[in-house]
């Protein structure tokens, strides 16, 4: 039962982890807009989410299990490099001379878009627990 | 969790855009002394950014590298009643480019509610977070 509860909500458990990354991702290239040398980065979110869905526990750390129901560590961060969802170097649109790759435009536009998705997930998140809880209590 | 992250990061660039505006606010004040506690002209400065790492190995936040000199040769003004007037008459000035600094401050306060706003956008979605499952 606690399995399938988790089935339930994992999909966009996943997409919310993986938003918060990137967002954090866009809110350091925002930071770094004045950066020499600075390259803009991104994840690919299908690819990222992808990894998510197909094994959480591919880069997970070992951990000592006494029991089969014992569930498997969580990775610390993200994919490392060359993983898929690892995190990219955004095409350069317009160099500038400083090396610094921030399209400004580019990421405002992806930070509202990355937000916004967020908080739909969590909307769809909140619509789940509700019905979870109408079946529940038979109302 | 990756969202609080963005307080480290964007709070690094806020302090790293006010030191800039700082440095501005040190040069157009500036602009126009002829001597200093050394006895030279005062000469421009300007801050060197430099990405850090933060708690996240790909995010990276912000930390001015250091306050460098400008290397602008000084402007030289004629004024033969001026105090610090050499023999020919030729005041040596700071090498501060006025429009170079408002323009300098314009960028840096940009910069800077840039990253407020990015905080906010972060906070507002933390706060949704928690009401997951409230009815």
């Amino acid at each position: 039962m606690l399995n399938k509860l988790d089935a339930a909500l994992s999909f966009h458990q996943n997409a919310l982890r993986v938003r918060g990354q990137r967002q954090e991702l866009i809110a350091a290239n925002i930071a770094n807009a004045d950066t020499p040398n600075y390259k803009a980065r991104d994840i690919d979110f299908k690819s990222a989410m992808q990894g998510a869905a197909t094994g959480i526990s591919r880069e997970a750390f070992n951990v000592a299990k006494t029991s089969s129901q014992h569930l498997n560590g969580m990775p610390l961060q993200g994919p490392s490099n060359g993983a898929p969802g690892a995190s990219l170097f955004r095409p350069i649109i317009q160099g500038s001379v400083d090396g610094n790759t921030v399209d400004m435009d580019v990421e405002r536009n992806q930070f509202v878009d990355n937000a916004i998705r967020y908080e739909a997930s969590l909307t769809m998140i909140n619509g789940q627990l509700k019905k979870l809880l109408a079946a529940i209590q038979g109302q | 969790m990756s969202l609080f992250n963005v307080f480290n990061i964007s709070g690094s660039a806020m302090s790293a855009q006010s030191q800039r505006l700082n440095t501005v606010a040190s040069n157009l004040a500036n602009a126009d002394s002829a001597t200093s506690a050394n006895g030279t002209p005062y000469k421009s400065k300007q801050v060197i950014f430099g990405a850090t790492p933060s708690n996240s190995p790909d995010a990276s936040g912000v930390k001015v590298l250091k306050v460098i000199e400008d290397t602008a040769p000084p402007k030289v003004l004629y004024d033969p009643k001026h105090p610090m007037a050499d023999e020919k008459g030729y005041v040596t000035m700071p090498n501060v480019n006025v429009t170079e600094e408002m323009v300098n401050m314009i960028s840096a306060s940009r910069a800077y509610q840039n990253n407020v706003e990015t905080m906010n956008a972060a906070k507002t979605m933390l706060l949704k977070t928690l009401t997951i499952g409230q009815q």
